[in-house]
C-alpha cells in the first residue's frame, strides 16, 4: 500500500511517521507542501509539528497551502487521511474535520505520556485495537483543547465518531484525566465517513519498546492490508 | 496629468483595520490571566478583558464598498476562524 506524508516548513514529526509507516511495509513518499500533485496514495498523513511557526492560528496557513487542496479532493474521494497533533489542527482548519483546537486550558505546553481509551474501534484506522482498550501515548501540544458546537458534539456521540478519549490508567474518563480541557475529554475524532481521523496523541512515538512502548503500532498495522 | 496621477494614487489606496476576538462563549484563558495580573497590580475597577488580534490592511481600490467586500472575504477565508472568533472591520483612511 502507498502512503504520503505531507511536509510543511515547521513539520517535525514527519520522519517519525515515515519510520512507523515503513515499519509496517507501507511504500511511503514525502510530499512537499508546494507540490501540486499527490503521488498515488491509499493513506495521506499530515504530521505533527509547528507548520509555518503556528502563525495566525496553529494550522491556519498550512490549511490553505497548495497541496492541501489536493488532499481535500482525495479525502472527498474516500482516501484515508490521518492527522496527528498539528495535522489534526490543520484538518480542522481545512474543514475536513469539524471543530477547533483551542489553547490548552492551563495555558501551558504539555509534553507527557497520558492514557487514552479507544472509544470506537470500528474503523479502518483502529480495527486492530479492542473497544475500550486503554493505551499510553505521548502528547506534546499547546493547542489541544478540542471544542465544537453542541450540534456537532451530539453528532459525534450519536454516530459514534469519537475515536479516543483521555482517561485514567484504570479507564475512568473524568476531568482529572483531561490534560488540556477538551470537551468531553476528546483526544481524537473521525469525520462522518470515517475515512479521516484526527488525533492529538502521537502513535508514531509509540512503536518501539526500546524508546517507549508499542501502544501506537496497531494503528499502523490496522491500515496496512 | 500630474494632478490626475496624484488623484489616482490617493484614490487607489484604502486602509482598514480588522479586529479578531474570541466569541463571547469561548473561554479566553490568556485574557483571564492578563485580567488577574492587572487586578494584582491594583486595577480594581477592571471588569473584563478579552484578548484578540489586530490587522491593518491596505487595499488597492477606488470603491469603498468593494474594498470592504474583499476585506470581509479575507476575514472569512483566513483571518478569523468563525467557529470561535468574531471580527470587526473599520475604515482608517
Amino acid at each position: 500500500m502507498n502512503s504520503s506524508v505531507i511536509v510543511f516548513p515547521g513539520s517535525n514529526c514527519d520522519r517519525d511517521i515515515a519510520v512507523a509507516l515503513e515499519k509496517v511495509q507501507f511504500k511511503n513518499k514525502m510530499v512537499w507542501h508546494k507540490d501540486t500533485e499527490l503521488p498515488k496514495s491509499d493513506l495521506i498523513v499530515i504530521p505533527g509539528g509547528f507548520s509555518y511557526g503556528d502563525y495566525l492560528r496553529s494550522g491556519a496557513i498550512a490549511g490553505k497551502s497548495t497541496i492541501i487542496s489536493e488532499v481535500i479532493k482525495a479525502a472527498n474521494k474516500g482516501c484515508l487521511i490521518l492527522g496527528i497533533c498539528n495535522g489534526f489542527q490543520i484538518l480542522t482548519e481545512t474543514g475536513l474535520l469539524k471543530g477547533v483546537l483551542l489553547r490548552n486550558k492551563n495555558l501551558r505546553f504539555i509534553n507527557k505520556n497520558v492514557n487514552i481509551k479507544v472509544i470506537n474501534n470500528n474503523s479502518k484506522f483502529l480495527k486492530n485495537y479492542k473497544k475500550d482498550q486503554i493505551l499510553e501515548m505521548n502528547i506534546a501540544h499547546n493547542e489541544g483543547n478540542y471544542f465544537t458546537s453542541s450540534d456537532h458534539l451530539k453528532e459525534l456521540n450519536d454516530k459514534n465518531l469519537i475515536a479516543f478519549k483521555y482517561c485514567r490508567s484504570d479507564g475512568d474518563v473524568n476531568s482529572i484525566s483531561n490534560p488540556n480541557g477538551s470537551i468531553e475529554n476528546i483526544a481524537g475524532i473521525f469525520n462522518s465517513n470515517k475515512n479521516i481521523l484526527g488525533m492529538m496523541p502521537h502513535p508514531e512515538r509509540m512503536i518501539d519498546n526500546l524508546i517507549s512502548n508499542t501502544d501506537g503500532i496497531n494503528l499502523f498495522t490496522s491500515l496496512i492490508k | 496629468m500630474e494632478k490626475q496621477l496624484q488623484l489616482n494614487s490617493r484614490k487607489n489606496k484604502l486602509k482598514f483595520s480588522v479586529t479578531v476576538t474570541l466569541k463571547k462563549d469561548v473561554l479566553d484563558p490568556q485574557g483571564k490571566v492578563v485580567k488577574n495580573t492587572l487586578i494584582n497590580l491594583g486595577m480594581n475597577n477592571l471588569k473584563s478583558i478579552r484578548q484578540g488580534k489586530y490587522f491593518e490592511i491596505e487595499i488597492d481600490a477606488n470603491d469603498e464598498s468593494k474594498a470592504e467586500e474583499s476585506i470581509d472575504k479575507m476575514c472569512k477565508k483566513l483571518l478569523a476562524n468563525l467557529i470561535i472568533e468574531d471580527y470587526t472591520v473599520k475604515k482608517i483612511s
